[in-house]
């Protein structure tokens, strides 16, 4: 069993059984979750839903980095990343990331890593529609200034 | 050359293409950029000097300077707005 997955679908998943999942570990002793919804504001008023879009192929290749940048700074037992693309309507989970490790502070840290490098590496583009149409979001330099904390 | 060109999201919105072959005489990547910038219209609007694109070779992000080279796969795209 592959203990470092990274998964890009249209289909819902379920947070509880991925984190028993990384739980059966025995040397796992601290998993940190974040999931990412969609909400129902954003650049845009009134949200009801997001469109996903990614490029297929390096969206996989530039998750599998981050990981692997995140497992050279802490040591984790485990990452799982899922990232949903299609049409996503309001309250329905994005995004996945599940960090174990032995003790908290790697897990949690390399969650927030792995997080602030997937908003501004991995090629997804997002659109939002609300009643009087859809737009696509505006990169945030807010989320380039999480990232250059790691540097 | 031939290249192989793909557009996503906004930039494959507004050029109204989502993929094109491109037989190319240029060397760079910036030698493509002005020679798409070149078609006019949207294409010299989006593609203009300080305008917040992206260019991925063969998977890779990459600066203009980068050198292209026959069947490499060139994507063009706004900033990344995931998660």
């Amino acid at each position: 069993m592959d203990f470092f997955t990274v998964r890009v679908q249209t289909q819902p998943f379920d947070i509880g059984e991925e984190m028993n999942r990384l739980s059966a570990q025995p040397t796992v002793g601290a998993v940190v979750s974040f999931s990412g919804l969609v909400r129902d504001f954003g650049d845009c008023a009134q949200v009801t839903a997001l469109e996903l879009e990614h490029y297929p192929g390096m969206t996989e290749k530039i998750l599998a980095a981050i990981i692997e940048a995140a497992r050279q700074r802490w040591a984790l037992d485990a990452v799982t990343l899922i990232h949903r693309v299609g049409r996503l309507p309001l309250g329905e989970p994005i995004v996945l990331v599940l960090t174990a490790s032995a003790h908290r502070r790697d897990a949690f840290a390399a969650c927030e890593f792995i997080m602030d490098y997937l908003k501004t590496e991995a090629p997804f583009w997002k659109k939002e529609h609300n009643a009087q149409g859809s737009q696509w979001v505006d990169a945030k330099t807010s989320d380039a200034t999480a990232c250059d904390r790691w540097t | 050359m031939h290249l192989q060109l793909l557009y996503f999201a906004r930039l494959r919105d507004v050029f109204g293409l989502s993929s094109e072959t491109l037989a190319f005489s240029g060397l760079t990547v910036a030698d493509l950029v002005a020679h798409l910038h070149s078609r006019g219209g949207h294409w010299a609007s989006e593609l203009g000097h300080g305008k917040p694109f992206r260019i991925a070779v063969n998977h890779n992000v990459v600066p203009q300077t980068t050198p292209l080279k026959e069947g490499d796969e060139v994507a063009i795209f706004p900033p990344v707005t995931g998660g």
